[in-house]
């Protein structure tokens, strides 16, 4: 059964917290890594700093790294306008990073394995950018769609297109985290379940033959690390240049 | 149809479990991982935004106005050592030249009393001189009037002793002059 795997990324109920309507709303261990994610990044931000030493301690400057890491992603992509938006980038970058990086560990669950949690949060940055944007522009920002210098006879179809890719943005900005976590996860998975399989078919010798998919999994561990920063990165950038289109509308 | 799965709450599942579905397309858990993923990322991005991103940005901000302030004032510094370094090259050139002008004038100062002092035992020696030779003069004058004298005396006893007569006072004198004369 371990070598199952899919088994880790079952929702495992703790206790039940609440009812809305029929639904029961338990306390799972995607809820305990969610919520160990958020102690983790606040105590690493709030403690790395909280000496505010003019020379950074390692922890202090880890922060101060984090912190300009975002704040310039933010800035080149969005604009100094967009860094009104950079607590809520900060937060999805460092969110999904930790969670990420939770779950690279064994026995963890990897909260964005889970569709649901990426699609909740591109769909939050959908929203956030189609709000803001008719916010700040009105129906100005609909210009996002008709771009300039389009011969009259195709534009409708190159508005149907564009509308077509913006709808379509949160799908892809979802499906892109959530297939990289769980893919990841599997094979790493799988190649775990070969040593254990080779060891009780083959005896000592299977256990020795198991030297190679271990081998494999510490290969597939230092990738898995790289996805799992470079996805929440990816995922902090889209929004960025998402966000970017609700500020400056015109192409 | 998956019953099993939504309410037990063991690690131990029954092995139906596994028929149950993929896990993450499992729509009986969408509702609880939505609302702790709402509470979480609320949570976090209050934290964030109120506690933690001003205090990290507090600190750069302050590291960099520490760092533009310390420039700033190192950059107030090096003109204040400038011109101390001006100032002081500027008294140093007064001195010298004071020095140079007080050394001309006392040069000066003494150039010209050694003259005047040059000048007046010049003056002393020049009236010693023409002293002396008044004197010189006066005393040839004596000593010229005295050899006419002493020369018609001697006239006077030459010819008496050549020819026993003693010649006339006039006719001597008038000898000795026309003999002083040539």
């Amino acid at each position: 059964m371990a070598a199952d795997p899919i088994h880790q990324f079952r929702i495992v109920e703790f206790f039940p917290v609440a009812h809305i309507g029929n639904t029961e709303i338990a306390f799972t261990n995607s809820a305990l890594f969610m919520f160990a994610a958020v102690i983790i990044i606040t105590a690493f931000l709030v403690i790395g700093t909280a000496k505010k030493s003019l020379v950074p301690s390692r922890l202090q400057s880890a922060a101060e790294l984090s912190y300009e890491f975002v704040a310039t992603t933010v800035r080149s992509t969005a604009g100094s306008e967009g860094m009104r938006f950079f607590p809520f980038v900060f937060t999805l970058f460092m969110f999904i990073l930790t969670v990420n990086f939770i779950g690279l560990i064994p026995f963890t669950f990897t909260v964005t394995s889970h569709i649901i949690v990426t699609a909740a949060l591109a769909i939050t940055v959908f929203l956030t950018v189609l709000f803001y944007g008719l916010y700040r522009h009105g129906l100005h920002f609909f210009n996002l769609f008709v771009p300039k210098g389009v011969p009259i006879l195709i534009l409708p179809l190159i508005v149907f297109i564009e509308v077509l890719s913006f709808v379509s943005r949160p799908i892809s900005h979802s499906v892109r985290l959530f297939a990289n976590m769980l893919a990841g996860h599997i094979t790493l998975q799988v190649f775990a379940g070969f040593i254990i399989l080779m060891g009780s078919a083959m005896g000592a010798i299977g256990w020795i033959g198991g030297i190679l998919p271990f081998g494999m999994i510490v290969i597939l561990m230092a990738l898995e690390t790289l996805v799992a920063f470079l996805q929440a990165y990816v995922f902090a950038i889209l929004t960025c240049i998402y966000l970017n289109d609700a500020i400056h509308p015109g192409h | 149809m998956a019953e099993p799965q939504h309410t037990t709450s063991t690690g131990h599942a029954p092995a139906g479990e596994h028929k149950a579905g993929f896990p993450p397309f499992d729509s009986h858990s969408y509702a609880g991982q939505l609302v702790w993923l709402v509470i979480a990322f609320v949570l976090l991005y209050v934290l964030m935004s109120k506690w933690a991103l001003p205090q990290v940005g507090g600190i750069i901000e302050g590291r960099q106005k520490r760092i533009d302030d310390d420039v700033a004032e190192a950059g107030k510094l090096k003109t204040q050592s400038d011109e101390a370094v001006a100032a002081y090259e500027k008294a140093l050139a007064d001195a010298r030249a004071n020095a140079q002008a007080i050394a001309n004038e006392t040069r000066d100062k003494q150039a010209a009393a050694a003259e005047v002092r040059r000048k007046t035992l010049e003056d002393e020696l020049n009236a010693k001189l023409a002293e002396a030779e008044k004197t010189i003069a006066a005393t040839k004058t004596a000593a010229m009037s005295n050899v006419r004298g002493i020369a018609e005396d001697a006239t006077r006893a030459i010819v008496e002793r050549l020819i026993g007569v003693a010649p006339s006072d006039k006719s001597v004198a008038d000898a000795v002059a026309d003999a002083l004369k040539r």
